[in-house]
């Protein structure tokens, strides 16, 4: 019954206590107590602790106080007979779990310890997860390519039951966990990580298995990267735990599957994920707790079945996932879009280079094509593919529909990538002409042919724009000749498509978009996207939100009218105003659309790139996100960062896609580009011709050398000293302020 | 086995009883059987309001054609008795407030050393409520404020009672439509007693209206008042351990037992005899320490804060002294029944009244005052001291005793449901929502020496149990569960049914809580509000799946308690005759008119099992109204809503969302 898991939670929250206490003692006789401690590139030190208490814990020092206040939530455990209950006890005792185990990991980071080795295979683990992957993922959160996340602790009982699991959680697009470690079927002590390794299935966050350590005391990286979601995207504040525990529970999808026997440190960090709405499903028969209310359904439950415990968990968190699969021999999901075929994988490639090949999608009248049908046109075809190496390869894909526009097919285009990406075995780069697939010598055993390629397009086309396809048909041109002659008539498709997207501005135009996609887990954040600023997180821009409202009129993308300008110079709309209104829970009552210093844009917290002021130079810097240097502002990015998020409009500060920076309405009211006065050589590179062509056209054809960046200077000092010395425009421009 | 009248349900009280019988003791037993109620006043029926009468409206069709000299109808006759019973409850409690006040300003005000303010976290819950300022200042001059706050809800002439908002704002609204928000406490009870009186109110339902009124002056006022008052100055319970018994007292030591109602002066004790002066004094006299024990809900008190085991409910207290173990008996006030005096002189037994609203003939008076609280605790510890070398051999002893677990206030509930980083209601709205739990009762009130004693709550509570209903214990109900061994976490392994059983192990707990005294019954109606917020079930307190039931009423209190709790809307069924069972159209008000309006109703039925079904039968009513599906045992479960991406956009501020989201309530 419960009575056990608390006792067990109870127990192990002592022991560990206890043992950060003994731990930190050592390290402060060995290093003293004012020695400063932070966790790789976070801008939350102990995360759980800080967001719960708000007590940010810098030093050694610091974490005494920490553990002093662990101590308060510490219990007896209950007795055999008459007890007292113990459910809110147990998860005191959790919590007092994680601040001790957040304690511990950070002292062995001090030891040198963390990201922990495997000893027998010199595997690294992921160790403490950083702020830059949260924000790298966060689009990737709330469209639906990673609806949930699963923690895996122990081991399977063999190897074969330990991928079995791990693929439906990848097919089923659950970002993986894994820690810990449990006795296998022939009794040996082992883990997921280590069945996985023995399988080469590829580890990482591009397949969406992240092993962050051997102990079950590093599942509590998993549960500080759960609780920067409600510091980071939800705007919540530190200490108000209430509102970070009641976002968890509502929109962080997390639960654990617990493979094999459960020691005390397992139940009691258990407890822990529980108030945070997490629940448990184990594979052995442990005690259930079925009534709900701290989680939303079980809190722990059993299934002995592996077929099936992927599927129980998932319903246990009340997480519904739909995935569409092509019918393909091979795994299919985003999860494995991040695989990589080596040359010695290789079966056969098309591109790259290596031979001509395009793709290419046509709008159609309905009359004109065959639904869901592949043509293979050319020579020899079968043979050919099943020699391997290298083929040309023309894919081009035919769609018809009521509502198609002839805009949509660079959008159903840039899906192609991902189309043939998350095919197991399959592997897609560039696009266009400059395409380059690649399919492994397992795909081919497992019996991908080339017909499939065509069937997933068919399938992925129908699926990811439903409304607006009504026919797709797939031509595969396989012959040289063919193919390069195709080729020319694509290319003047995609000149012309270039073109028109040129033209395109705010002016062109009388309806912007929303993009709500983030507001699962930034409620009060809306991006309005307009022809000349694309979405903060640069996954959407006008056109893709203008698809996507198509596809789905109730969708997360809906049109705003622009209405009367009110302010044309900085980009204020009275229709854009009112959608604010009534879309942001109240947080934003008016928007200047060009610029930073009045009723900026706000931010959910998967911006590609910060706009910060600074002052003293009269301009602005730029900070993309994973740099990890200090920059002019005295912040790092992930500091800044948390000023930015979480939806609320901080003048001065802004989250923007990289994109935008080479828009004409970049900081429009504010004096454009020239105002900018650091920004980070990745940027500068990144941004290359086309920042050039606008410094041009700003009269300041050598803007880009006047910039300071991380490798002059990474202070104020510095920076003024380099401004003064290259003669930047911004020092001669009005005041900002 | 020869038949024989059961009298007590409580084992180890029979047995004493029989030994008593045997001597010729009498007892509010024996008594009980010598003196049957007089019918006519026991339905409502006689008027003495003046000297004209006292009238009695019997006979065929006095319903319709009985009148009083005056013109009185028995409608009115009916509802002036069970208003003046009101009244009297609500004065009772009031004074338990006023005192408790007085206690907390004689704190504040630094006149006495012996209190202080044991739970600042709930000081500051409480000014909260009642809008004092409390952030940055000092603790003392916060509890002023609160203190002389509540004091003006005592004697407010217009305006309404400070804790009417911590009701649920559509409850509220009820009470304003139909005019029943009490101004002042005492305001409440003046009226009460001039409407009813000859030449007054002549209109049943209006006069009834006002007891409500009345009424929720005790609930919302004086005895909220006291129990956040008694948390205040003696700490917020939380479970623990302790052992219920008329066998509780020791052979080989001082024993004392505090009994009637108001925690201040047993604090005081509950301190003096674990000072080892005095403990040495008892040991100087030959005993091997001090036993100190309670009665009552005195005992609820000490219990729920100090695990000071209990001797029993009301109908205890005489056989109590018939152990001839006790050396001194310290009363204070409410249930104390005269008859003390009188079987203490049996035995050495020293009664010591201390409240001067309670005078005993045969009694020793040692008066309380909070100013010197401590002194007079120790004047007590050692006046019984001293009696025991007076003991005598005479007496039946008994034993056993029972384990209990008590100690469940609205603020430990809270905690048990989620701990303190998730301390809510949800967890057992979801239950009652799944059909794990089929709603709540709260048993409450006296025993009553008219049916077997207790007997009424062990049926009722077992029974309840077994029907997925979880049960809170107030006063002399929880003494009543505890004698039996019935507030034990076993309890629920062994008789709950399978929902309340999952959730009583999935928290920890016994299936029937114990809440505390009859005060306490105020704990109640927050934790009804707190369930109505949490969302769910209903949004106000009226229409929950809830039923409160005092099965051996007994005093104007219970009365009083029956009448705000159907005002705050909860059904109420009350055991034994009814006191207005001469008037079908009172009948009628109290229970259609009242449900109508506040979705509250108070009967009176003395069939155990009809309460039951009737208590049942609400409480299926009102899931059905709720929508929750309908109540199976051993079928429950949550409906699963999995969430999509889109539907996670959706999702507002709202707080927790229930089982299945269904339901979602504002922030």
């Amino acid at each position: 019954m419960s009575k056990i898991i608390a006792s067990a939670a109870i127990r192990a929250s002592h022991a560990l206590v206890q043992k950060a206490e003994e731990m930190l003692e050592k390290a402060i006789g060995e290093k003293g107590k004012d020695f400063v401690f932070e966790f790789p590139d976070t801008a939350f030190y102990l995360p759980m602790i800080y967001a719960m208490t708000a007590f940010p814990v810098k030093t050694l020092a610091d974490m005494k106080v920490a553990l002093s206040m662990t101590r308060e939530m510490l219990h007896e455990e209950p007795e055999e007979k008459l007890w007292k209950p113990y459910l809110g006890e147990a998860l005191d005792s959790g919590m007092a779990t994680l601040f001790a185990e957040e304690i511990i990991l950070a002292l062995r980071y001090i030891n040198g310890l963390e990201p922990a080795t495997d000893p027998e295979t010199g595997y690294v683990y992921n160790g403490f997860i950083t702020d830059t992957i949260q924000r790298n993922l966060g689009i990737a959160l709330v469209d639906g390519r990673m609806p949930g996340f699963a923690a895996i602790i122990g081991a399977a009982p063999d190897e074969d039951i330990a991928v079995k699991i791990v693929r439906e959680l990848q097919e089923r697009n659950i970002l993986i966990f894994l820690s810990g470690q449990s006795k296998d079927k022939n009794g040996e002590v082992t883990s997921v990580t280590k069945q996985l390794l023995r399988k080469n299935v590829a580890l990482g966050w591009e397949t969406y298995i992240v092993p962050l350590g051997p102990d079950t005391e590093h599942t509590l990286y998993a549960l500080d990267w759960a609780i920067r979601a409600s510091l980071i995207f939800g705007g919540k504040k530190p200490g108000d735990y209430k509102e970070h525990l009641k976002y968890q529970k509502d929109r962080v999808f997390a639960f654990a599957i617990v493979l094999g026997e459960l020691d005390d440190v397992k139940w009691s960090t258990g407890a822990g994920a529980i108030n945070m709405g997490f629940p448990a499903v184990c594979d052995t028969d442990v005690p259930v707790i079925h009534p709900t209310g701290v989680c939303t359904y079980e809190h722990v439950d059993k299934e002995f079945d592996h077929n099936k415990i992927v599927q129980k968990s998932i319903e246990v968190r009340g997480l519904k996932v739909t995935v569409e699969k092509p019918p393909i021999p091979v795994s299919y999901g985003p999860a494995f879009e991040g695989e990589r075929i080596r040359k010695e994988d290789m079966f056969i490639e098309f591109g790259g280079q290596r031979s001509p090949a395009f793709e290419w999608v046509r709008t159609k009248e309905l009359h004109e094509i065959e639904d869901n049908k592949v043509i293979i046109i050319g020579t020899d075809v079968e043979e050919r593919y099943k020699k391997g190496g290298v083929m040309p390869m023309a894919v081009v894909i035919d769609v018809a529909g009521r509502k198609m526009q002839k805009d949509f097919e660079a959008i159903i285009e840039r899906k192609l990538h991902h189309n043939i990406n998350e095919a197991q075995g399959l592997w897609h780069m560039g696009q266009r002409d400059i395409v380059w697939m690649r399919i492994s010598n397992q795909a081919y055993k497992d019996g991908i042919t080339l017909e499939h390629l065509g069937v997933i397009h068919n399938t992925m086309a129908h699926h990811r724009f439903k409304s607006i396809v009504d026919k797709v048909q797939v031509t595969l041109y396989v012959d040289e000749k063919d193919v390069l002659a195709l080729q020319d008539e694509a290319r003047k498709v995609y000149k012309e498509r270039d073109h028109r997207l040129a033209g395109l501005t705010d002016e062109s135009v009388d309806t912007f978009y929303s993009c709500l996609l983030c507001q699962s887990f930034a409620p009060s954040h809306v991006c309005v996207i307009s022809p000349e600023r694309l979405g903060l997180c640069g996954a959407y821009n006008w056109l893709d939100t203008r698809a996507a409202f198509e596809i789905d009129p109730t969708g997360g993308n809906q049109p705003i009218m622009k209405g009367e300008a009110l302010d044309a110079t900085r980009g204020r709309w009275a229709g854009v105003d009112n959608y604010l209104k009534s879309n942001s829970a109240g947080a934003v009552e008016s928007l200047n659309l060009y610029t930073i210093m009045d009723n900026p844009m706000t931010s959910c917290g998967c911006f590609e790139c910060i706009v910060a002021i600074i002052p003293e130079a009269n301009g602005i810097m730029l900070v993309q996100r994973g740099h990890t240097g200090m920059t002019p502002a005295g912040m790092k990015f992930s500091t800044l960062a948390g000023t930015v998020g979480g939806g609320a409009q901080n003048p001065g500060f802004m989250g923007i896609g990289v994109n935008f920076i080479t828009s004409r309405k970049f900081l429009f009211a504010d004096g454009g580009i020239k105002r900018i006065v650091w920004m980070t050589k990745n940027l500068k590179e990144r941004l290359g011709e086309d920042f050039k062509k606008r410094a041009e056209e700003e009269g300041v054809p050598d803007l880009i050398d006047k910039i300071a960046d991380e490798t002059v200077a990474e202070d104020s000092e510095k920076l003024m000293e380099f401004l003064a010395g290259a003669g930047h425009p911004a020092l001669e421009m009005d005041p900002m302020f | 086995m020869e038949d024989k009248v059961i009298k007590t349900a409580d084992k180890e009280a029979a047995q004493i009883l029989e030994w008593g019988e045997s001597r010729g003791f009498s007892t509010c037993f024996t008594r009980a059987e010598k003196l049957k109620p007089c019918p006519i006043g026991e339905s409502g029926a006689c008027c003495k309001v003046c000297h004209m009468g006292p009238c009695r409206l019997v006979g065929k069709n006095a319903e319709e054609e009985g009148r009083g000299i005056c013109g009185a109808t028995l409608p009115v006759i009916a509802a002036r008795n069970i208003a003046r019973m009101v009244a009297a409850g609500t004065a009772c409690h009031g004074d338990h407030g006023r005192d408790m006040v007085f206690t907390l300003q004689a704190v504040a005000d630094g006149e006495t050393k012996d209190f202080k303010i044991k739970d600042v976290k709930k000081l500051y819950r409480v000014a909260d409520i009642i809008g004092v300022e409390f952030e940055g200042r000092p603790v003392i001059d916060v509890a002023k404020d609160v203190a002389n706050k509540f004091m003006e809800d005592f004697g407010r002439q217009r305006g309404e009672i400070n804790y009417i908002k911590r009701a649920p704002k559509k409850t509220q609204e009820r009470w304003k439509k139909f005019g029943i928000v009490p101004r002042g406490i005492d305001r409440e009870v003046a009226e009460t007693l001039d409407r009813t009186t000859m030449g007054m109110d002549a209109d049943a339902d209006s006069i009834l209206n006002h007891a409500l009124k009345a009424a929720l002056a005790n609930g919302w006022g004086g005895s909220m008042i006291s129990t956040d008052i008694s948390d205040i100055l003696f700490g917020t319970p939380s479970p623990i351990k302790a052992q219920a018994s008329l066998g509780i007292f020791k052979d080989d030591e001082v024993n004392i037992v505090i009994h009637g109602h108001e925690p201040t002066l047993a604090e005081m004790i509950v301190d003096a005899v674990y000072e080892p002066e005095l403990i040495e004094y008892a040991k100087s006299k030959g005993a091997k320490g001090i036993n100190l024990g309670g009665m009552c809900c005195t005992a609820n008190e000490v219990m729920m804060r100090h695990g000071i085991p209990t001797a029993g409910g009301f109908t205890n207290q005489e056989l109590g002294i018939m152990t001839g173990l006790i050396e001194a008996m310290v009363v204070d006030v409410q249930c104390i029944m005269p008859a003390l005096t009188e079987i203490s002189k049996r035995f050495h037994t020293k009664v010591i009244t201390t409240s001067e609203k309670v005078r005993m003939p045969g009694a020793t008076h040692v008066a309380f005052d909070e100013h010197r609280a401590m002194e007079i605790a120790r004047e007590i510890v050692r006046m019984a001291i001293d009696n025991y070398p007076n003991r005598k051999t005479e007496g039946s002893h008994i034993t056993e005793t029972f384990p209990v677990i008590a100690g469940f206030s609205h603020e430990y509930i809270e905690y048990m449901q989620g701990g303190r980083w998730r301390a809510s209601f949800r967890p057992l709205n979801d239950a009652i929502m799944a059909g794990r739990v089929r709603g709540v009762v709260g048993m409450a009130g006296c025993d009553n020496p008219r049916v077997p004693a207790t007997g009424m709550h062990k049926y009722l509570v077992t029974e309840l149990i077994k029907n997925d209903v979880l049960v809170v214990s107030t006063g002399c109900s929880s003494a009543s569960c505890g004698t039996a061994g019935f507030l034990v976490p076993e309890m629920a392994l062994e008789n709950a049914g399978p929902g309340l059983r999952e959730v009583c192990e999935a928290i920890g707990i016994p299936p029937i809580l114990h809440l505390g005294a009859c005060v306490d019954n105020t704990r109640i109606l927050t934790i009804a509000s707190a369930m109505a917020a949490e969302g769910g079930l209903s949004d106000e307190i009226g229409g929950m799946p809830a039923v409160g039931i005092a099965p051996e009423f007994i005093t104007e209190k219970a009365i009083s308690i029956g009448f705000y709790f159907a005002a705050s809307g909860v059904p109420v069924i009350f055991g034994g005759e009814s006191p207005v069972g001469a008037s079908k159209e009172v009948e009628k008000i109290m229970t259609e008119v009242w449900m109508e309006r506040f979705m509250g109703a108070l009967h009176f039925e003395p069939d155990p099992e009809k309460i039951l079904a009737l208590a049942l039968d609400y409480i299926d009513k009102a899931r059905e109204r709720l929508k929750l599906r309908k109540y199976e045992p051993g079928k429950f479960g949550a409906e699963r809503v999995l969430m999509d991406m889109a539907a996670r956009r959706e999702i507002k501020g709202s707080p927790h969302a229930g089982v299945g989201g269904i339901n979602e309530s504002e922030n």
